[in-house]
């Protein structure tokens, strides 16, 4: 009991850095997509420092886990995850988008070490997880793969083709995650396209959903070994999220899905983070 | 400063703000999105006119086809996003739900070329244009600036059937002084001259310009061209331009295979054989940066313009 405690509350504190990451690096490129990363950092910050086997000294070994950003707008949380586990240095973090980096505005595996996967335009990351998860079974491997979607991202058909392939191969080793901030680019998911119950319909498809509170890391980490118990079945954590966690002006704001970072917000956003809104 | 050139504003802003004035015309007028209104500046369209205004969410490919249905059913719908989206996600239901059978749909795709600059390749549609000129019944347009856009958009909305019409993400220069200046189908000549003939198309037309200037600037009288109407191309222009400078140069904010340059390329093939040269981007994707320092590293800047101007004038024989 008292390892999973301190093992959890490390966690919250490597989250606190993983986001101040992200907006720092949003304001060194004066554009990019807080919200979602912000609503995404407690759970890739479970796998990238916990869950998902890895080597930043060897990034392109074969058995370790894949991980896709399906939602590939939100790489600032992806860029610190990697830089913060030591895959490159955390200043090349500030050349976020700038002329020459190896930091795309979204996420290019041939420029940036530790991407699993090229991504940008929605609704194609959960395809190239059943892929891989398909190789990997042909290979007689025994990685996971994770994707990590947007709710808003739920409206393109393409996820629901991979739903039913991923259920057809008895892809156990296929593991969807599901940013349920509420927001979309326009605004809340339940105007612009409802798709409630997000869980219900991934249950009807036949994978093994669980929904938990995306921010509680308790309850993350549940969920993540949970996922892996089941063999013959995909799993898919639909997780409540708010979109802009942790920093006031930005929470629930469909404004901050993107947008440029000032250096007094900048502030006023460490200390939100700092003090743990 | 050049006077043709003042400061503009994006045309996907001149297309939010022309928007507001369609409907008074076009009574069946629909403008359906992608997610992306914001981007698209049809917010206000939709305040306006929420009646009129239908957000489908992140799903091109249904959006392409519901799009076909409303004009089956006698709507005249407008769908906006990014070029890259529309062109290539949903580029099968163009071409066979919309394009085959000549339906009433207009398409306004934004973010054309490099000029979504730090967004990276992912959002830079570099094909588009290509991809939408090689289907039958498709016009394929890219106005220059703000007053072109506004007279291109109506006059496709007159035209009964599809239209693909591509903006830029960035301020672009006013090069027209008012609307009233552009006819689809028909080019324009900008600048006068008959050394050599630049020809131009949407966010390019402004470094076509600088050249001319430049080159102008040396004694070179260059032509400058703006081909809005990617297709059906003003093949005249093209001919006339061959035989009166006898070299060309095309410039577009697009991959060199299938655009503009293959357009140009292929008329003075089958009509009247000059020198040319191609400015785009030749057979790569390019990067997340700002615009035009995209456009110095993949060849494709004012000073490259000029250069293969020069190129092109040294082959006339
Ligand atoms: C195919 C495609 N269409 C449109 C876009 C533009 N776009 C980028 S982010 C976004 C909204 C995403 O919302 P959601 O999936 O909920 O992401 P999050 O809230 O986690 O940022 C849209 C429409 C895109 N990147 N790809
Ligand atoms: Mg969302």
């Amino acid at each position: 009991m008292k390892e999973i405690t301190g093992l959890v509350k490390g966690l919250e504190d490597q989250a606190k850095l993983v986001r101040k990451e992200i907006i720092r690096m949003i304001a060194a490129a004066q554009s990019g997509h807080p919200g979602g990363s912000l609503s995404a950092t407690d759970l890739l910050t479970a796998l990238y420092f916990h869950e998902m086997k890895l080597d930043p000294k060897n990034p392109d070994w074969e058995d370790r886990d894949r991980f896709i950003l399906s939602k590939g707008h939100c790489c600032p949380v992806v860029y610190a995850c990697l830089a913060l586990r030591g895959y490159y240095p955390v200043d090349t973090l500030l050349t976020l988008r700038a002329f020459e980096s190896t930091l795309q505005g979204h996420p290019d595996m041939r420029k940036t070490v530790g991407l699993d996967a090229t991504t940008g335009s929605l609704g194609q990351g959960l395809s190239l997880g059943v892929g891989l998860a398909l190789a990997a079974k042909l290979a007689k491997k025994d990685y996971f793969s994770y994707v990590l979607m947007g709710d808003g991202e739920q409206n393109e058909g393409q996820i629901w083709e991979a739903a039913c392939t991923a259920v057809k191969y008895q892809l156990g080793n296929l593991v969807g995650i599901v940013d349920q901030n509420g927001l979309q680019n326009d605004g809340p998911t339940d105007t612009i396209m409802p798709m409630e119950s997000l869980a219900y319909r991934w249950r009807s498809f036949g994978w093994q959903v669980i929904e938990i509170d995306g921010h509680n890391m308790t309850e993350i980490l549940h969920a993540l070994s949970l996922a892996k118990c089941n063999t013959d079945k995909p799993s898919m954590l639909v997780c409540n999220t708010i979109k802009g966690k942790g920093v006031s002006y930005m929470e629930n704001v469909v404004e901050w899905h993107s947008g440029a970072i000032s250096d007094a917000q900048m502030e006023q956003a460490f200390a939100d983070i700092e003090r743990g809104v | 400063m050049t006077q043709l050139l003042r400061d503009g504003i994006s045309t996907r802003q001149a297309y939010g703000q022309e928007l507001l004035a369609l409907p008074a015309t076009f009574e069946k007028l629909l403008v359906l999105d992608g997610d992306i209104s914001r981007s698209m500046q049809t917010v206000e369209f939709g305040k306006e006119y929420p009646d009129r205004h239908l957000n489908l969410g992140i799903a091109e490919q249904n959006l392409m086809g519901v799009a076909a249905g409303l004009a089956l059913g006698g709507y005249l719908p407008i769908v906006s996003s990014y070029a890259v989206f529309l062109s290539m996600r949903a580029l099968e239901q163009v071409r066979t739900s919309i394009c085959y059978p000549k339906l009433n749909v207009k398409i306004v795709a934004s973010h054309g070329g490099l000029t979504p600059g730090n967004d990276g390749p992912t959002h830079q549609g570099i094909e588009d244009m290509g991809l939408m000129r090689g289907i039958p019944n498709m016009t394929v347009i890219m106005p220059a600036d703000g007053y072109s856009l506004q007279d291109l958009l109506r006059q496709a909305c007159t035209i009964d059937g599809p239209v693909y019409i591509r903006l830029t993400r960035d301020a672009v220069p006013y090069i027209y002084e008012s609307t009233d200046s552009c006819q689809i189908g028909k080019a324009n000549t900008l600048v006068d001259g008959n050394d050599v003939t630049l020809i131009a198309i949407g966010d390019m037309v402004q470094w076509a310009i600088r050249a001319s200037e430049q080159l102008a600037a040396e004694g070179i009288q260059a032509r400058v061209i703006d081909m809005h109407t990617l297709k059906p191309l003003d093949q005249q222009a093209v001919i006339s331009a061959a035989s009166e400078t006898g070299a060309i140069v095309t410039v577009e904010d697009h991959s060199i295979f299938n655009g503009l340059g293959s357009a140009v390329a292929e008329v003075l093939v089958e009509n009247y054989l000059v020198p040319m040269k191609r400015i785009g981007l030749r057979d790569t994707f390019a990067e997340s940066g700002p615009y035009e320092m995209l456009l110095e590293k993949y060849g494709m800047s004012t000073q490259n313009i000029y250069q293969a101007a020069k190129e092109v004038i040294a082959l006339k024989s």
